[in-house]
């Protein structure tokens, strides 16, 4: 059966961070705004409540909380002419599959991005010139910078409670936070978090080593925190059951605690869940999208009419919309031409692993981002002078998991593989086991890309997306460079057993543990309609009335987690369609 | 038994549950008719929130104003009158002196009202009021839905009982301004006495439901323990500023605690939308009643068996959101540290939130809607015994201890979960 629903000023595809946080701009806009999400209704007191003992094997094992490949999944293949594979387990991006999306089971690292990582091109050809890249590599500004974007960046902090300590205050640099972070107009809102033993240490070693250790900001509120729409968040608790898991205890920031309260008092607020948006609709010229068609959880095709559709779901499956909408010009491999599934980035994950000897860390006091860090070689804060690559990574000692289950295999080299002396070496590896991860930028490349899969289909009969990806050779220097300063550290901390990896030095898997969830790009926000999808406000650049929001939009990425600088650009374009759009519909750009 | 009645009624029209839409209505749906002029309607549509008249005359899921809710009472059953403008079924065809009688003196023009309908305190509404509230009544637009009324069985189906019941208990006097206090604690006190109808649940009532002379001293409500009101640190409102009373008023929640049960439901209907005069006239009137000297128990030992049990308990199941210390977190989570509410003599509500958990307060100023969850699946009796004897003779309580045999009783009582497991 076929329906059309009563037509709204504005829909929007996926009720996850971004989705959430423009609906509560343009709600309070006085708009009539209806999202449509994949996902069922999750609420904290009553999907996550704090009587229920946390499960690690449903939780962190069976990842129960997450979407499921057999609802969509990708298929991937490292180079061109290879025939690419749909991944059919779980991988390495962790998709939400509720009201919240990912927000709702996210670890919580909550950055700002650097200026430069705002800026890249600019930057780089001013400081090192075009020398500097390694062949083939894609970068470009994003036509926004961070001065521009530092009051949505304040309010998205003081809409999730971000816990932290500032490093530099109105241009001022201040003590015991991120001295290399742009310069913010408000210290964070809630304090740091308390450090984990292995933190303390790192802070420690790194100190003597000359860098410049600092608590690395989190969604895991520090203090009794009430937000910029009038919702209360509690502290957290370190319960240690955080990454995958909801927060009952309103102690993470999510959409569920810190927006969906309020935006389910408005009656201009309507939420359908359980319908999967299948196609943007547009008028017959292309110019215009006139709303979205969607499947219903009984199969129905449903068709909700609105005079703004702004997609605002996981990055991969924005640019697949786009992909299967027609709309826009896809990018072309052979030519180079084409914007849409272009400009694709994955992070560039190194990592340095120890044992000490008699320590005690208690691990299972931990939280999601529970981390302390240094940026001495993130972005372009340190000299690339013949280093042959840009960008770098935040290196940290990272104390985020301490269950028994996930700890179970994580033993000194050497280890007995089972009975008695099993037992004992993981009695003493729990207590003595660290992580030094360096969580490196990646900068786009023209053979990495998006594009529709020409065999594997979804449930629907629509074509997957086709991830074309390796690392490139930046990557790979990078990634050796950020290693061994890992290791480094490591060895400083005074571990007896140190060991490190870079993963850009093997193919690109999607299936390595303990690799990075976070991939960004194909539908770009730029200055030039030729290598991006979208002007500086992520307005389409054929289609005045289509935004699509989210990391999508971001044409390289940083050595940070991305959904702080995602809050900041999609309370950029709110504000430009509330102040610019709904006065003059049309371009906001016009070159 | 019109003790039971009375505020069984009062509590399930509460709990009946008040849809979003229906507020919206409140707030916006009616239009002037005839009659009454537009500010007039729009007064009287402010003291029908006031007296909070929604939540009991519309039924789950109905329209509002059109009656339907079961009021479950031991007794049997009482269902909610349609006071929408419609000629048949509601009260379209009354006239003003009808609806004044129905509403201060409990009797329609065909019969007499139970208690359920708190006329004993709408007693209080002066004239202008009830004209005004009226005025905006009478724009309610009309619903037929006929609704039987009286499904009591005999003999409490024979309304004219109700004759006898108020010439003992109705105190007809209208309100009288006290001159000796201000006016600003005069119009708190007719809101409490009148239209907000506090000592309903409040005041602590004799066999017969009528009030005693412990006005707002408690009393307990099927399964709830309406706190004490009264001006005493102890299980009153004497360690509450007017603004901490303010705040809980129009939040749910403030600094010491966050509402739980059929308050909830008060606030989020009716006083959350009060003005902030009235709500600062409400506060002055509690702040200005009398000292009251409680007795204060001696807490337990801490080395009493039922304390130290209690002592792991809390550690284990209630300090992640009390915090280990019971501070809890301000306008979220109740401190549990010198709580009135915990020091009641009467422990119902506390077994009643731990069994059942409550649901947050949702309201403007607040919509974090923070709830306790529910423990009735997860721990026996004698488990919310100790924890509940532990909370009530630390952190600065002193109470009764509570008995497992209290907290299995309440279980069946209020048909909370069995525990899932032995």
């Amino acid at each position: 059966m076929n329906y059309k629903r009563p037509k709204a000023d504005v829909v929007i595809v996926g009720l996850g961070w971004s989705g959430s946080t423009m609906a509560e701009e343009l709600t309070r806009a006085g708009l009539k705004v209806v999202a449509i999400e994949r996902g069922a209704w999750r609420d904290t007191s009553t999907s996550f409540p704090t009587t229920r003992d946390p499960d690690e094997l449903s939780g962190s094992v069976r990842k129960d909380i997450l979407q499921a490949p057999v609802t969509e999944t990708y298929t991937v293949r490292n180079k061109v002419g290879q025939t690419a594979l749909p991944m059919r387990k779980y991988h390495n991006l962790t998709l939400g599959n509720n009201v919240g999306g990912a927000g709702t089971h996210w670890a919580g690292a909550s950055w700002r991005w650097l200026p430069f990582d705002h800026q890249p091109y600019s930057h780089v050809m001013q400081r090192y010139g075009a020398g500097q890249l390694v062949d083939g590599l894609i970068l470009q500004d994003w036509g926004v910078t961070y001065d521009d974007l530092e009051p949505f960046y304040d309010r998205f902090e003081k809409i999730a409670g971000t816990s932290g300590t500032a490093g530099v205050i109105n241009g001022q640099r201040q003590p015991g936070g991120n001295p290399f972070e742009g310069s913010r107009t408000s210290p964070y809102p809630t304090p740091a978090l308390e450090r984990s033993r292995a933190n303390v240490l790192f802070a420690e070693a790194a100190t003597r080593l000359g860098y410049h250790p600092f608590p690395v900001p989190s969604a895991m509120i520090g203090a009794p925190y009430k937000n910029a729409l009038g919702l209360n968040l509690a502290p957290c608790t370190y319960c240690g059951y955080c990454q995958l898991y909801g927060c009952g205890n309103w102690s993470k920031s999510s959409p569920n605690i810190c927006i969906l309260p309020v935006l389910m008092q408005r009656p201009n607020f309507t939420v359908v869940t359980e319908c999967e948006v299948i196609r943007i609709n547009t008028t017959p010229d292309r110019k215009m999208a006139t709303g979205v068609t969607f499947v219903d959880s009984d199969g129905n095709t449903g068709e909700q009419p609105a005079d703004i559709v702004i997609t605002a779901t996981f990055t991969l499956d924005n640019t697949r919309l786009l992909l299967l909408s027609g709309i826009s010009t896809p990018y072309d491999v052979a030519s180079g031409q084409g914007v849409v599934g272009r400009a694709f980035t994955f992070q560039t994950l190194s990592w340095g692993f120890m044992f000490f000897e008699n320590e005690y860390l208690n691990p299972f006091m931990n939280t999601g981002a529970l981390a302390t860090q240094i940026d001495d070689f993130n972005g372009d804060n340190f000299d690339h002078t013949g280093l042959g690559f840009i960008g770098g990574a935040g290196i940290q000692s990272l104390s985020n998991q301490g269950l028994p289950i996930g700890m179970a295999g994580l033993l000194p080299q050497g280890s007995p593989q089972w009975g008695k002396g099993w037992k004992q070496a993981f009695r003493k590896g729990y207590q003595n086991y660290a992580q030094i991860q360096g969580q490196g930028t990646s900068f786009a490349h023209r053979e990495q890309f998006l594009d529709l899969d020409p065999t594997y289909k979804d449930r629907f009969g629509q074509p997957l997306l086709r991830i074309t990806f390796d690392y490139n050779e930046n990557d790979r220097r990078s990634g050796r460079f950020i290693r061994d300063k890992c290791v480094e550290i490591a060895r400083e901390m005074g571990a007896t057993q140190v060991g490190g990896d870079s993963f850009a030095d093997r193919p690109y898997s999607g299936y390595t543990p303990w690799d990075s969830s976070h991939v960004q790009g194909g539908v770009v926000m730029g200055e030039d309609p030729r290598t991006s999808v979208q002007n500086r406000f992520q307005q389409n650049w054929d289609i005045p009335n289509l935004f699509v929001i989210g990391a999508s939009s971001f044409p390289n990425n940083a050595g940070y987690n991305p959904t702080v600088a995602v809050g900041a650009t999609t309370l950029w374009t709110a504000k430009a369609i509330r102040d610019l759009y709904l006065k003059n519909p049309g371009p906001l750009v016009r070159l | 038994m019109a003790r039971n009645l009375l505020r069984t009624a009062l509590r399930t029209c509460m709990r009946g549950g008040l849809l979003l839409s229906a507020v919206t209505f409140l707030a916006h749906g009616a239009q002037a008719q005839d009659g009454g002029t537009d500010a007039q309607v729009e007064r009287g549509r402010y003291l029908a929130i006031a007296g909070d008249c929604l939540a009991c005359h519309t039924a789950p899921g109905g329209r509002p104003f059109a009656g339907g809710l079961d009021l479950k009472t031991p007794f049997g059953i009482i269902t909610s009158s349609n006071i929408t403008s419609d000629r048949d079924t509601g009260i379209g065809s009354w006239t003003q002196p009808q609806f004044e009688r129905a509403v201060r003196h409990g009797k329609s023009p065909d019969r007499y009202l139970y208690p359920a309908m708190p006329y004993t305190a709408y007693v209080k509404i002066t004239d202008t009021d009830i004209s005004d509230l009226w005025a905006y009544i009478r724009t309610i637009p009309a619903v037929n839905n006929r609704v039987v009324t009286n499904k009591l069985p005999f003999p409490y189906n024979i309304r004219t009982l109700m004759i006898g019941w108020n010439m003992l208990f109705f105190d007809r006097s209208a309100f009288a301004p006290d001159p000796s206090r201000s006016a600003q604690v005069n119009r708190g006190a007719y809101l409490v006495e009148g239209l907000e109808h506090c000592g309903t649940c409040h005041t602590t009532k004799n066999a017969f439901g009528g009030d005693t002379r412990a006005t707002y001293q408690g009393t307990s409500l099927q399964g709830w323990y309406a706190p004490d009101l009264s001006n005493n640190t102890h299980t009153g409102l004497g360690g509450w500023s007017a603004d901490d009373i303010v705040t809980y008023l129009r939040a749910g929640t403030n600094r010491h605690t966050a509402s739980s049960g059929p308050m909830t439901e008060t606030i989020e209907n009716s006083t959350q939308h009060l003005t902030e005069a009235d709500l600062q006239a409400i506060a002055a009137y509690f702040k200005s009643l009398p000292q009251r000297t409680v007795t204060v128990p001696a807490p337990l030992p801490a080395s009493n068996r039922q304390m130290m049990a209690g002592a792991r308990e809390f550690t284990v199941q209630c300090s992640a959101c009390h915090v280990s210390t019971g501070a809890g977190i301000a306008n979220m989570i109740p401190t549990l540290q010198h709580n009135p509410a915990v020091n009641a003599p009467n422990p119902d509500s506390l077994i009643n939130i731990v069994l059942r958990g409550t649901d947050g307060p949702v309201t403007t100023a607040n919509p974090t809607g923070a709830a306790m969850p529910s423990f009735g699946w997860k721990l026996h009796d004698d488990q919310i015994a100790n924890i509940l004897t532990y909370i009530r003779n630390s952190m600065g309580n002193a109470a009764p201890a509570v008995l497992a045999s209290d907290v299995g009783r309440a279980r069946k009582a209020i048909d909370a979960q069995k525990v899932v497991w032995h």
